[in-house]
């Protein structure tokens, strides 16, 4: 394995672990905060007890996120050096954002978590609400920063010098709203969905037990709802990706050719030598309209590019088809439960069902993050900066890439582990 | 004074509060390793209490540092990453371990060795992270990271300028510091008068070992850092001013002041840091690369600037509440308004 290559794998496993308990920390706490506000309406002890039991998740989850995304910000400098001193100063701005909002969701989350005795009620829910909100905010700052190398703004070259630095331009580019409710969306969706999983999988044992029926509710509505709106949302994304990136686009749909009136590809095979796609499923017309909302509309194919400016094609639409596919299922898993709510917890079948399709939601995040990030290769920065010009010359990577890919496998297993016994187990409860 | 340098000045400042706050809490860690006695189990409990609600607000000031360094002096953070990368990965892994292992402690529940073995983990992560910290530091004052002129990148074999005498007397002084710090805050977290006392012995013990080690790495640094080593001799203050606040504190605890003991001690570890800041200034990487020629874009700066100001105005109300709620020394009060105990 070559140094380039391994710091892209270490990078690539670091996001990939960190994602995770990122989207664990924007979400988890707006599950806690409705069952809290649950229960100071209501006052079944229930409620109470779920938001126990999640808090107890959050915090968990919530320092391992803390720590692995503390392991980011090195990385940037370990990994990619020549990049950030390109680009620190451009996409510095949000980074020093979420420092702030990481500062306001360790505080609301440390009275949170260690304050139950200790704050009046009404601001102990607040800071739970508190979490959630800026959970999001840290999320969206990062994005911006993602998005940005996506579609860089907000400075000039001039000679191989940047210039005319404007970051704020920089942040706030055209399209990084698109990119930012998708992610946010697919946060909710994944962690709701999961959540549900768990839930449910507990009721097939466990089938009269009052904890897990509301802790399901709850979770399959914030879930479903995100579910709903995801589609729109990855619609806006593509049309987005047409326009600034189209390479990205051309190897999510594995189109090769540049011709009017292109297909929408179903499944297949992306063949880089031959430079076909095989074996999908075609719908003539239907990749121009959903690009560019017009059937006869050009679509530029991969071929336009040389070959050593194309993104592996291949792994791009096979992660393609991999999230949208999950998005669509979960989608008919949520009208399904919707349809079916009077007998959802008599369900074996439907819960059988949530209990396995739940963790597509997590499946769908870690292949959008692939289109994302293979799909931009071979650039660092879209256009401007290659991945192989920025890494650094440090030699033995491989090493390093070793030990952080164990360290995060190992944590993972004992996250999983903890997570099942303390935040998922039936409780016993007083009877109501 | 520019914009550059007020931003160096802004990541100093979250550097000193590192130390103070997240610098302790690993101290706290290393007393947790060297638990002993017959009152063990409750030192490592009142530890755990202690750190639990505020480690990750004292850990974000890590991470304020290192995003003002990439935002407003790039050069500086490429030539850093690029040449002191593997203490920094050794850095990162006990940070890594050490904040996991302590919230799967607090969190494992299960009496016993599970527990136990966590407990392991958390300390031993713990010792190895303040040493890396100061080795890295260490060897950036070392003055060894020069620029290539015709690459604009580090001249590095990756490996000297850190494995060398001065960083580690950096290193093991920063543990020093941090362990004394946390133990004279202990001092404060019970209201157990033995327990007390053997957070006291150990913050006098872990003051003179720091004094001996401080001693050393200014020696050291006559060769290993002379720029530092020329800074502090040319601010002979500076180094009495550090000095006659550690005999204070000194004094403090042995007077059993221990209110006053934090403060002087707080004080202490925060002229040290500064103090290294102020030697090497305006040097950010030495020899090369100075606040000036390391900046980013004026605009970039400003904005930077701005942003810290306005965010300080938020951040300092919410801190001094979390403060406020857990380290006011009091109990619960009778009949408060928040939920029930579990
Ligand atoms: C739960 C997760 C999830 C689900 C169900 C979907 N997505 Fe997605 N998608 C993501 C999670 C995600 C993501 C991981 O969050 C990405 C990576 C970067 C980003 O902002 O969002 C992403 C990126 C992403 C991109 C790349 C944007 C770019 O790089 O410029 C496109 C075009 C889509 N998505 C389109 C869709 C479509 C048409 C979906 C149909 C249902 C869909 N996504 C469902
Ligand atoms: C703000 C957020 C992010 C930033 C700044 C970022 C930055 C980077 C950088 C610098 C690289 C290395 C260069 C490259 O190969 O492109 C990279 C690669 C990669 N990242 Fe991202 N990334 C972000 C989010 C994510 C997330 C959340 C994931 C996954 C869950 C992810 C998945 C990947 C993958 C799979 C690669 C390897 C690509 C390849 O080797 O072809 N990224 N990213
Ligand atoms: C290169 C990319 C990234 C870097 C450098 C980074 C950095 C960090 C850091 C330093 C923390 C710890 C904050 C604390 O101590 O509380 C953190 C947590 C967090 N990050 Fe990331 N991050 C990256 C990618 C992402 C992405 C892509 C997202 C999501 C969209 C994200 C969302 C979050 C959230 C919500 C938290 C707080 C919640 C938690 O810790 O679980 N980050 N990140």
């Amino acid at each position: 394995m070559s140094d380039l290559l391994a710091a892209r794998s270490q990078m690539a496993v670091s996001l990939a672990f960190h994602i995770v308990f990122a989207v664990a920390g924007i979400a988890m706490p707006v599950l806690m905060a409705i069952a809290e506000g649950l229960w100071l309406r209501r006052h079944h002890p229930v409620d109470l007890e779920l938001a126990r039991r999640w808090s107890r998740g959050v915090a968990i989850l919530f320092a391992v996120g803390a720590v692995s995304g503390t392991v980011l910000s090195f990385e940037l400098g370990l990994l990619w050096p020549r990049f950030m001193a390109f680009a620190g100063p451009i996409i510095g701005m949000p980074f020093s954002l979420e420092g702030f909002a990481f500062f306001l969701e360790a505080i609301f989350l440390g009275i949170y978590l260690y304050g139950w005795e200790r704050v009046p009620r009404v601001v102990h829910w607040l800071c739970g609400i508190g979490v959630a909100v800026t959970g999001a905010a840290s999320g969206l700052f990062v994005l911006t920063a993602n998005s940005w190398m996506n579609h860089p703004a907000g400075f000039r070259l001039v000679e191989g010098r940047v210039v005319d630095v404007n970051p704020w331009a920089a942040m706030f580019h055209s399209g990084w709203s698109v990119e930012c409710v998708h992610m946010l969306l697919a946060a909710y969706l994944c962690v709701g969905f999961a959540v549900a999983a768990i839930h449910a999988r507990e009721l097939l044992r466990d089938g009269t037990n009052l904890f897990h029926r509301r802790a399901l509710t709850i979770a399959l509505l914030v879930g479903g709802i995100a579910a709903a709106l995801q589609p729109v949302s990855g619609d806006a994304s593509a049309k987005l990706a047409a326009r600034t990136q189209p390479a990205k686009l051309a190897a999510m749909e594995g189109q090769f050719e540049s011709e009017p009136a292109a297909p929408l590809r179903i499944g297949g095979i992306p063949d880089e030598r031959a430079e076909r796609t095989r074996g999908a499923i075609e719908i003539p017309g239907a990749l121009s309209w959903l690009a560019y909302g017009d059937p006869r509309a050009t679509i530029r194919g991969l071929k336009a590019w040389p070959r050593e400016d194309r993104p592996p094609t291949a792994v791009v639409h096979v992660a393609f088809q991999i999230m949208v596919g999950s998005g669509v299922l979960l989608l008919a898993l949520s009208i399904l439960a919707l349809v079916r709510r009077r007998t959802l917890f008599e369900s074996r079948r439907l819960l059988t069902a949530i209990a396995l399709g739940g963790w597509l939601g997590f499946v769908a995040l870690e292949a959008g993050w692939t289109v994302t990030e293979v799909g931009r290769q071979p650039w660092i920065v879209y256009g401007i900066l290659r991945t192989a010009d920025s890494v650094t010359p440090m030699p033995g990577l491989m090493a390093p890439f070793l030990l952080f890919t164990f360290l995060y496998l190992f944590l993972a297993g004992i996250v999983g582990a903890l997570l099942r016994r303390h935040v998922f187990a039936s409780p016993r409860l007083p009877a109501s | 004074m520019t914009y550059a340098t007020l931003v160096a000045v802004a990541l100093v400042a979250s550097l000193v509060i590192y130390a103070l706050g997240g610098g302790a809490d690993f101290g706290g860690g290393v007393w947790d390793l060297l638990a002993a006695g017959p009152r063990a189990g409750r030192q490592r409990e009142t530890i755990a209490h202690a750190i639990g609600p505020i480690w990750e607000a004292n850990h974000v000031w890590l991470i304020l540092a290192i995003v003002l360094l990439f935002t407003c002096f790039p050069a500086a953070f490429a030539a850093i990453g690029t040449a002191l990368h593997i203490p920094i990965t050794v850095l990162l892994v006990g940070i890594v371990l050490r904040g996991s292992a302590f919230t799967f402690r607090s969190y494992g529940l299960e009496p016993g060795h599970v527990q136990e073995r966590w407990g392991r983990v958390f300390a031993w992560a713990s010792l190895v992270s303040p040493i890396m910290l100061g080795v890295t530091l260490g060897a950036i004052s070392s003055g060894t990271l020069g620029m290539d002129p015709a690459s604009g990148q580090v001249r590095t074999d990756f490996i000297s300028s850190w494995c060398a005498s001065f960083p580690f007397a950096v290193g093991f002084l920063a543990l020093a510091l941090f362990a004394y710090l946390a133990a004279v805050y202990l001092t404060l977290e019970t209201e157990d008068d033995d327990l007390r006392d053997d957070f006291r012995k150990r913050a006098l013990i872990a003051w003179e070992i720091s004094a001996v080690l401080a001693i050393v790495a200014l020696a050291l640094a006559r060769h290993g850092a002379p720029l530092i080593f020329d800074g502090l001799m040319r601010r002979p203050a500076l180094l009495v001013c550090t000095g006659l606040i550690g005999l204070a504190a000194l004094s403090a605890l042995a007077r059993r002041r221990y209110a006053a003991a934090r403060w002087l001690a707080a004080a202490q570890v925060a002229l040290t840091v500064s103090g290294w800041a102020l030697a090497q200034y305006p040097a950010i990487v030495p020899p090369d690369l100075t606040i000036t020629s390391a900046s980013a874009p004026e605009p970039v700066v400003r904005a930077v600037l701005e942003v810290l100001v306005v965010g300080a105005l938020l951040l300092f109300p919410a801190l001094f509440y979390l403060f406020r709620i857990f380290k006011s020394g009091g109990r619960r009060e009778e009949g408060s308004p928040g939920y029930p105990t579990e």
